[in-house]
């Protein structure tokens, strides 16, 4: 698959268990997208940040084993207390819920 | 999508059915035939993952019983339509989004994962002297007075399972 040759795979991360995938891109400060694999929104917002080309990882919280899972929900939930899809994290501050695209961007490039 | 074993027969047969259904109910079906079908493809997944139909915008976590108010369609879909003119992962939507008279928005979470599960009856049920309990299909409203839920709501089609006591 072509999305290959631009992300590249992180096994471990400080504070965390679980595998993040990373796109790699300009670099806007830290962006963090939590997606289910299953979700149409989640997909559109992780192909908009491909497509603004910034650098970001995102992960799909359905795919993870059930340990991992609850861990990696509770530290979305303390971002988005409703633990709702998907939760993008721009820069540990801005916290947007759902696929706001226009907000995301705005948070990126100006926040 | 990843884990990606769903075929498009499957999912056109699947969204023919819920097409169907959905007409028979008077509800409309989101227009955006693509996104439409990478909904009901979701549903497949999680169908073939979990052994339910749960909604591919949620997460779901545990036995089907704890997960009967996000199965598609959600205990939440008809407050959906009426405030926001589509459901939360934007599957259904009102007559004026079908024909194009207003966009499809984003949806905030109706779930509440602090009192989800927690009332598996209305708080009302008990305060009445009746001849038969009245029951309450969670999906559309339904109400039949007998002393069982039937097996399948008469009018969207939900499981027994998803019938509430509403009055005693």
């Amino acid at each position: 698959m072509l999305l290959g040759f631009y992300q590249r795979i992180v096994k471990k991360e400080l504070n965390s268990m679980a595998e993040w995938t990373v796109v790699e891109g300009m670099d806007k400060g830290q962006i963090v997208m939590y997606g289910l694999s299953t979700c149409i929104h989640c997909k559109k917002t992780k192909e908009f940040l491909k497509e603004l080309g910034v650098s970001y990882k995102y992960i799909f919280v359905d795919l993870l084993p059930e340990d991992e899972l609850n861990s990696v929900y509770d530290e979305m939930k303390k971002f988005n207390p409703s633990g709702s899809f998907p939760t993008t994290v721009i820069k540990g501050k801005t916290v947007i819920v759902g696929s706001k695209l226009d907000e995301i961007k705005e948070a990126i490039l100006n926040g | 999508m990843a884990d990606n074993a769903v075929s498009q027969d499957r999912i056109r047969s699947k969204y023919n059915e819920i097409l169907r259904v959905a007409k028979n109910g008077g509800y409309f079906l989101n227009p955006d035939k693509k996104f439409t079908c990478g909904l009901v493809e979701g549903l497949l997944v999680n169908l073939d993952r979990y052994g339910f139909e749960s909604c591919p915008c949620r997460l779901t976590i545990g036995p089907e019983e704890e997960n009967l108010d996000i199965i598609c369609p959600c205990y939440y879909r008809d407050e959906d339509i009426t405030e926001y003119g589509c459901c939360y992962c934007g599957l259904y939507v009102s007559g004026e989004v079908s024909r194009g008279e207003k966009p499809v928005v984003s949806v905030p979470e109706r779930r509440d994962l602090k009192t989800v599960n927690k009332n598996r009856e209305d708080p009302g049920a008990g305060n009445h002297e009746l001849s038969h309990p009245v029951f309450r299909c969670s999906v559309c409203g339904y109400l039949c007075a007998r002393n069982s839920p039937p097996e399948r709501c008469p009018v969207c089609g939900a499981d027994q399972k998803r019938f509430v006591l509403f009055m005693k």
